[in-house]
């Protein structure tokens, strides 16, 4: 049997932390880093006696991620315990939601081969990030640093309707512009504030779902994508010497490209879930969840049907401009600006994305505004520099991002388009190039290109191109 | 006049009159802990030096009317499970043995406002688990009515101290009855609010649906003072409840013409001794005699309650214990060779055995297969003890019981005996399920000497109904002026 004869079901719990300026229970700053164990308190380190104050702005944020993905939001819902014995839970127990989340029942839409398909969102609960190990050589030790215990999470769990690494990437992709719109999460997967537990299993087409394995914390969509390629291939090599795939945690090494599991069977955990006794209930009001749903943002998909009939983009190019909120904000800005949607959208789709790419950064990580691009463009636009020398202030802009004005003047790029100047510089290159005088006027009609290019050399790119192939044509001809 | 024997609100009045002064105060009650406390053993920390300093301080202020707070300098005792910045608060557990707390609980943040005086941490069984005092890591508390007796428990430390005139007032808690069993035992007035009206933000968790921090005093004014001190919503405890500001004293009308007292025969049956139930019908008919309704009815749920306190508190401390990992803070093992064993270890070795004994069995009920057999079918029947209450309290304003089924017992006779150790809670566990206040007082002693206490159970936030029964009762009985500990 072959692999084709296996169906793939995969489900996702994706964690996602909140851009809240404060943590969950207590009001030590959330911010990524910070010297070990600084950003943190008698409550987040569950000093003996304190107790937990749930963080309103999480609900709001939560409810937030519900109302986007079209869940049902719970007017009663509470919080649970998690119980549990590791460094980096310092209560010895997570607080989370058990039984009683706070939302149920939505989906998303992913596009697959040109078709739409909805991905089921089984709940959306809060709950609190724990800390790090770092198990480096301090004497054999392992260091605790609680600053990330605290921070409030939501845990998206899927429906178990995903059938390929591309669909997960599609909808893990959509999920994380959704979040990124609707600014409850920063979503840096390379921070941690965006990661996925991936379940995977397989069957036999008309036979019952196959044992799931979970490859957890997976938090790059390169690493996903090869992890469950080989977790598929590897329940399928099990599968066909007739023995079973154990149900159990995997972690996914990317320097070996494979699954390791996670812990011993004989210590399956039994997390003795109960309602947390600290916290009163969580109850919401109509007119809460209201207020809530009237303050969402416009979201990527209705954005995109915008730039396709306002800025006649096209369907690829208005697809990767609002699978980020970052760059479809900038691409708004910038031609409130400039008013040259199709010289952004270029800008956007081939440079910025090139660069960003170079660099491996994300779009929330571009230094510079749209008001920056935008007079970019004008720039052009306007003639005072060329799009050569536009590439070399793009470059900039990602360097020390300010004024393109004050760039070209600072660095002298403004173009050359004053007539006698550029006369000038036309005699110059046709004084010590006779040979290519002689090419052209024998019908070679490559010699002007050359002309143009050497003219270009001699004044760094700073020449206005099309002033100078009209005037070597016009002496040329003479 | 021996101040030491004094109440609060007499300190007050001589404090007024210029009668005396608050370093005398405080020198008084250092005196009678270093003579006592080598009998009674309640202290597990005491602070005699810082006291006296701060007394003299205040008492400086207090001529230049620098310092607020009608109580200002008068010195009290703190169960040593509330945390106390800068001092010691081990729980009595060699777990917590050297855990010094980097924050005040905010019932101490309120006494500091008031510039009430700690003069030291309080014993009591180990995480505030018992009811003698006897499972204390460190020494076991005497009590002072005979002192080849139990004082009590958890709180036995805090209320030993007041009966040993070594502290004019302290602070316990109360999770099943720890104010009001070891209150009855040690023949003072011991107050468990109701859940919500005092922050426990601070105090180390037990059972936390059913802790409750409260007064322990020598009378029952003393107690509605001490009340009026430490009762507030508190934006760090979401369970403590917003509730405008009362003056409790005010309660206090030496008047209960018309009250209803209910009196469930259930508390008065089998199991319950001969001389405490004597004690409280003489009670009654007191009530009875000054205009109270009596009424006996039913309220069968004590041994129901009893189950259900037994596996809720016990689930709920065995996820409140688990932050003692030997990880950040408390006792570590000397030796293990990996994780596991460090927690292992360091909990086997920290933790005393009613504690250990207390976390297994919570973290039984709460495992998956028995879930629902126990930790559900206990919040049922939780609400089912509600609900009964709340039929009580329809007719009656007050329920009067025992507040433990007998005077206190020899030490040593029941710690072979876990069982029968949790059933002398009895009479207090149920108030602590329905979440409603509870006040015990003396109200005589047994041919032995030993004293006796009557609860009285109020409904949600009337506190101020049981402290005016409680306060009417006691002017009648005088029972500090007509029984005093033996020495």
């Amino acid at each position: 049997m072959s692999r084709n004869d296996y169906e793939v079901i995969i489900g996702l719990e994706v964690h996602v932390e909140l851009s809240t300026k404060t943590k969950i229970f207590c009001s030590c700053p959330t911010e990524f880093g910070g010297e070990p164990n600084t950003h943190t308190c008698p409550i987040c380190m569950a000093m003996p006696g304190t107790l937990p104050v749930l963080n309103e702005k999480v609900v709001e944020y939560a409810v937030k991620a519900g109302l986007a993905t079209n869940c049902e939001v719970s007017r009663d819902s509470k919080n649970d315990r998690k119980n549990y014995f590791y460094p980096d839970t310092p209560r010895a127990y997570q607080i989370s939601q058990y039984d009683k989340p706070l939302c149920e029942n939505g989906y998303i839409e992913i596009e697959t081969n040109g078709d739409k398909k909805k991905i089921g969102i089984t709940r959306i609960h809060i709950e609190d990030d724990a800390g790090k190990l770092n198990h480096d050589d301090f004497g054999g030790e392992s260091l605790v640093d609680l600053n990330r215990a605290g921070v409030p999470l939501i845990e998206i769990v899927s429906e178990p309707d995903l059938r390929n690494a591309e669909e997960v990437e599609k909808y893990m992709r959509k999920l994380k512009s959704i979040l990124e719109y609707i600014e409850v999460s920063d979503c840096k997967m390379q921070e941690g504030s965006f990661r996925g537990d991936i379940n995977v299993s397989v069957h036999k087409p008309g036979e019952p779902y196959g044992t799931r394995t979970e490859m957890k914390n997976m938090n790059s969509f390169r690493s996903i994508a090869r992890a469950i390629e080989y977790e598929v291939e590897r329940q399928i090599d099990i599968l066909e010497e007739g023995r079973k795939v154990e149900q159990e945690s995997l972690r996914w090494d990317d320097v070996s490209g494979k699954t390791f599991s996670m812990r011993d069977k004989e210590d399956a955990e039994d997390y003795r879930y109960f309602p947390e006794p600290d916290l009163v209930a969580i109850k919401l009001s109509e007119e809460y969840i209201q207020n809530i749903k009237n303050t969402l943002p416009e979201l990527p998909e209705s954005r995109k049907e915008r730039y396709l009939k306002q800025y006649e983009l096209s369907e690829k190019d208005a697809n990767i401009i609002t699978s980020s909120k970052y760059l479809s904000d900038l691409f708004e800005s910038a031609i409130k600006e400039c008013d040259n949607p199709k010289a952004v959208n270029n800008w956007i789709i081939s440079d910025i994305s090139r660069i960003l790419n170079e660099k491996e950064m994300e779009a929330i990580d571009i230094p510079f505004n749209g008001e920056e691009l935008g007079k970019l463009v004008i720039l052009i636009d306007k003639g005072i520099i060329s799009s050569s020398i536009g590439k070399k202030v793009l470059t900039e802009l990602f360097e020390e991002p300010k004024n393109p004005e004050d760039i070209i003047k600072e660095k002298g790029w403004i173009q050359i388009s004053d007539e006698g100047a550029i006369k000038e510089i036309v005699m110059k290159i046709l004084d010590s190039n006779p040979q290519s005088i002689a090419d052209f006027k024998a019908g070679k009609d490559r010699a002007l290109g050359f002309l143009v290019g050497q003219a270009m050399k001699e004044t760094k790119g700073k020449a206005n191109p099309k002033m100078l192939n009209e005037m070597f044509l016009e002496e040329l001809k003479k | 006049m021996n101040i030491t024997e004094l109440t609060v609100h007499e300190l007050q009045e001589k404090l007024e009159n210029k009668e005396i002064t608050l370093t005398e105060i405080t020198k008084a009650y250092i005196d009678r802990i270093n003579s006592k406390e080598n009998d009674v053993q309640a202290f597990v920390t005491t602070l005699t030096d810082e006291a006296l300093k701060k007394a003299e301080e205040i008492q400086n202020k207090k001529e230049n009317e620098e310092i607020t707070g009608e109580f200002a300098g008068i010195p009290i005792g703190i169960k040593d499970n509330i945390c106390t910045k800068g001092v010691k608060t081990t729980c009595s557990s060699k777990m917590l043995e050297n855990f010094v707390a980097p924050y005040n609980a905010t019932v101490i943040e309120k006494l500091n406002e008031q510039n009430i005086i700690n003069l030291g941490k309080l014993n009591m069984d180990e995480f505030a688990m018992g009811g003698s005092t006897e499972y204390s890591y460190f020494k076991k508390t005497r009590n002072p009515w005979n002192l080849n007796k139990v004082p009590g428990g958890s709180s036995g430390g805090s209320a030993a101290a007041v009966a040993a005139n070594m502290v004019p007032w302290a602070l316990g808690s109360d999770t099943g009855g720890s104010i009001r069993q070891p209150s009855s035992f040690c023949g003072v007035v011991g107050l468990k609010p109701t859940y919500g009206l005092v922050s426990r933000y601070g105090l180390v968790a037990f059972a936390s649906s059913l802790d409750q921090i409260g007064p322990i005093t020598k009378d029952v004014r003393d107690s509605s003072i001490l009340l009026n001190l430490i009762v507030g919503h508190d934006e760090k405890d979401t369970t403590s409840v917003e509730m405008q500001k009362k003056d409790y004293t005010k309660a206090l009308k030496n008047d209960v013409n018309g009250l209803k007292i209910g009196v469930p025969k259930e508390f008065f049956g089998e199991g319950i001794n001969e001389e405490v139930k004597e004690a409280l019908k003489k009670a009654i008919e007191k009530y009875k005699e000054l205009g109270a309704k009596i009424e006996e009815f039913s309220l069968d749920i004590s041994k129901y309650s009893l189950a259900a306190y037994y596996i809720i508190a016990c689930a709920e401390a065995s996820s409140n214990l688990g932050r003692f990992d030997g990880i950040r803070y408390g006792y570590r093992a000397k030796e293990y060779k990996n994780l596991k064993e460090l927690y292992k270890k360091s909990r086997s070795e920290g933790f005393g055995e009613e504690v250990k004994r207390r976390i297994i069995l919570g973290t039984y009920v709460l495992s998956s297969g028995y879930y629902d057999a126990y930790y559900k079918k206990a919040q049922k029947v939780r609400t089912l003890v509600m609900k009964e209450f709340n039929k009580g309290f329809e007719k009656y304003d007050v329920i009067l019981t025992p507040t433990s089924p007998t005077v206190a017992f020899d030490i040593g006779s029941k710690t072979n005996n876990p069982l029968e150790m949790y059933l002398a809670d009895i009479c207090t566990v149920s108030v602590n399920v329905a979440g409603l206040p509870g006040i015990s007082i003396p109200v005589g002693v047994d041919k032995q000497g030993m004293p006796i206490g009557m609860q009285l159970i109020g409904n949600k936030f009337q506190e101020e109904t049981i402290l005016n029964a409680a306060y009417t009762l006691e002017q009648q009985i005088k029972f500090r002026e007509n029984y005093k500990p033996s020495f």
